[in-house]
């Protein structure tokens, strides 16, 4: 079964035709990867599930509903938490104003506090500090835990080792993992070592389309799709 | 932990306000005067930052400027004169006879007509343009100048002084051998307080960290399943009523006409400007420069040089020199 459905969507920033027909099937509780170069449209994907940027056509259905048209916070309130690029945490609010925030009913912080501070306890430590003050790593430890106060059924989580050190990446690798096991999670991801082990499935785009989708396992052993699409190796670090 | 940047602000906050009352300090014929213009600086910094705090926040967070700020302040001031006076549009007279508890409903009533009109003008108007900031400039500006006209068309174009005398109004009180009105002392603790209340808002309240939150990242905001647009609504509103707060708290003191929201207006900019836009800290503390260095220099060229046109001046020279020393404003989020 899958938790989100995209159809042939096309999108438009500007002038610019983004996306012209991406297709894409997530499925429920796993971690599905968006692989794909640079400007491939990967972002405007996940900002068009959002709405944020809005397709022109094309249909996104979310546990069955259509959530085309529909404006973000309606979106989000479905049950889609945004982990956007370089993580967009409020710099001037407390890391924990940070998850306050993102309650939508009272007491949402409460409830998931246990969780999201075993997943990253160096945030329970900071709370008092201001976004701002965190260090790249724990800045992207917090916008995922920022996701994880609310209800929230699918994670789409863009390009979260962007700018990191090697060793945060294997915690925040573990943490994802880990929250795998509660929720969908959709990742933009340019490592294509990280996305290889955490991913089972993966969707390529190449210039604003769909080319390939499949199990991640498949994936692995396939040099010349690999070679084709990402210009990285299976042994390269990319 | 202080950065570079916010030192030199802190310096330059220092030195100017230093300065300035050095300045009045020596120049001022005695100490009543340099009393008076002190207490004055205090008093215009307040009425400014009444139309400055809601120009401050709706521009941080929406991005729109809102040049009808001005107009809004104006009507405060028509609003809270027709429900003080016997003979307007609303007579109370009758009603309510002690002239000081009239006074609270004028000021009430030209906050609630400024909230209705604000949330009126964001619904129906600001609503559809937030696509197009040209276009909502050219409306915001176009809003106030049919401001100024309703009023003329209302009220007449000849401008009102206030007349009916109440409690704080007719109060003095002595400090260095001067007489200073109460009335003065009045609207700068109003002017503290209401700084308090929307600090303890922004601070302490779910919707003000929302709004703290969208004035840094709007898009972010919403996609955590929040109403931006309510959040704008609301604070549009609030801005509006503050600023017809404002203008009912100044009538007592400046009178109504139509002229008024024009020099508030300009002033405002240049403090918020010089502020930062879209830090509340600068916004308060801007209009406190801002109120002072006018006082200052009307003071000093009314005496000494003749020619109080200085006065007028004085926010955009000031506001010529902030930006020389920092870019961004004193608090500004460098761009």
């Amino acid at each position: 079964m899958n938790i989100l459905e995209i159809e042939a969507i096309d999108t438009f920033i500007g002038q610019f035709h983004i996306l012209e027909g991406v297709s894409l099937s997530v499925p429920l509780g796993a971690i599905t990867v968006i692989l794909g170069r640079n400007g491939a449209g990967k972002t405007t994907t996940l900002r068009s599930i959002m709405g944020m940027t809005p397709p022109r056509s094309g249909s996104i259905r979310f546990e069955g509903k259509p959530i085309g048209g529909k404006r973000p916070y309606t979106i989000a309130q479905m049950g889609i938490g945004y982990v956007p690029e370089h993580r967009a945490i409020f710099k001037e609010l407390s890391v924990h104003q940070n998850l306050e925030i993102a309650e939508r009913r009272r007491g949402d912080l409460h409830r998931q506090a246990a969780f999201i501070f075993e997943l990253f306890p160096d945030l329970e430590r900071l709370a008092h500090l201001s976004g701002g003050a965190l260090s790249g790593g724990q800045q992207q430890m917090l916008a995922i835990a920022r996701a994880l106060v609310p209800d929230n059924r699918l994670l789409l989580i863009d390009e979260p080792s962007e700018g990191l050190a090697p060793v945060i990446i294997e915690h925040l690798m573990a943490a994802i993992k880990r929250l795998s096991g509660q929720m969908t999670v959709l990742l933009v991801e340019q490592n294509f070592r990280m996305a290889s082990r955490l991913a089972e499935h993966y969707a390529i785009i190449e210039e604003g389309r769909s080319v390939a989708t499949g199990a991640m396992a498949d994936l692995r052993g396939d040099e010349v799709l690999i070679r084709r699409y990402l210009g990285v190796t299976t042994g390269g670090a990319a | 932990m202080i950065k570079q940047s916010q030192r030199t602000s802190i310096i330059a906050i220092i030195v100017i306000f230093g300065g300035l009352i050095g300045f009045s300090f020596v120049t001022a014929g005695s100490l009543g005067d340099f009393g008076i213009t002190m207490l004055s600086g205090l008093f215009q910094g307040m009425l400014l930052f009444l139309v400055a705090s809601g120009l401050s926040i709706v521009f941080g967070l929406m991005g729109v400027l809102n040049f009808a700020q001005g107009g809004f302040f104006m009507l405060g001031a028509y609003v809270a004169y027709d429900i003080q006076h016997p003979g307007g549009l609303i007579d109370l007279t009758g009603a309510i006879p002690d002239p000081n508890v009239r006074f609270i409903f004028a000021v009430v009533g030209a906050a609630i007509v400024g909230a209705v009109l604000g949330f009126g003008f964001e619904r129906g108007l600001l609503r559809p343009l937030y696509a197009r900031p040209v276009f909502q400039l050219v409306l915001t500006f176009g809003v106030s100048l049919v401001i100024v006209q309703v009023v003329k068309a209302l009220w007449t174009t000849t401008p009102y002084s206030w007349t009916e005398t109440f409690g704080v109004r007719e109060g003095f009180f002595e400090l260095f051998g001067q007489r200073f009105s109460t009335y003065r002392l009045f609207v700068v603790v109003s002017g503290f307080a209401l700084i308090a209340a929307i600090w303890l808002l922004l601070q302490r309240t779910r919707i003000g960290i929302i709004i703290r939150a969208g004035v840094e990242d709007s898009a972010m905001v919403e996609a955590l399943g929040i109403n931006v647009r309510a959040v704008f609504a609301f604070v549009f509103t609030l801005g509006c009523a503050v600023a017809t707060l404002g203008g009912a708290i100044a009538a007592p003191f400046l009178g109504a006409s139509a002229g008024l929201g024009d020099s508030f207006l300009l002033a405002s900019i240049a403090v918020v400007v010089l502020g930062g836009l879209g830090s509340y800290g600068g916004t308060a503390i801007g209009s406190l420069l801002v109120g002072l260095a006018v006082s200052v220099v009307a003071s000093y060229a009314t005496r000494y040089l003749n020619a109080p046109v200085w006065a007028s001046l004085t926010p955009m020279l000031l506001l010529i020199l902030v930006l020389l020393i920092r870019p961004s404003g004193l608090f500004g989020e460098e761009r």
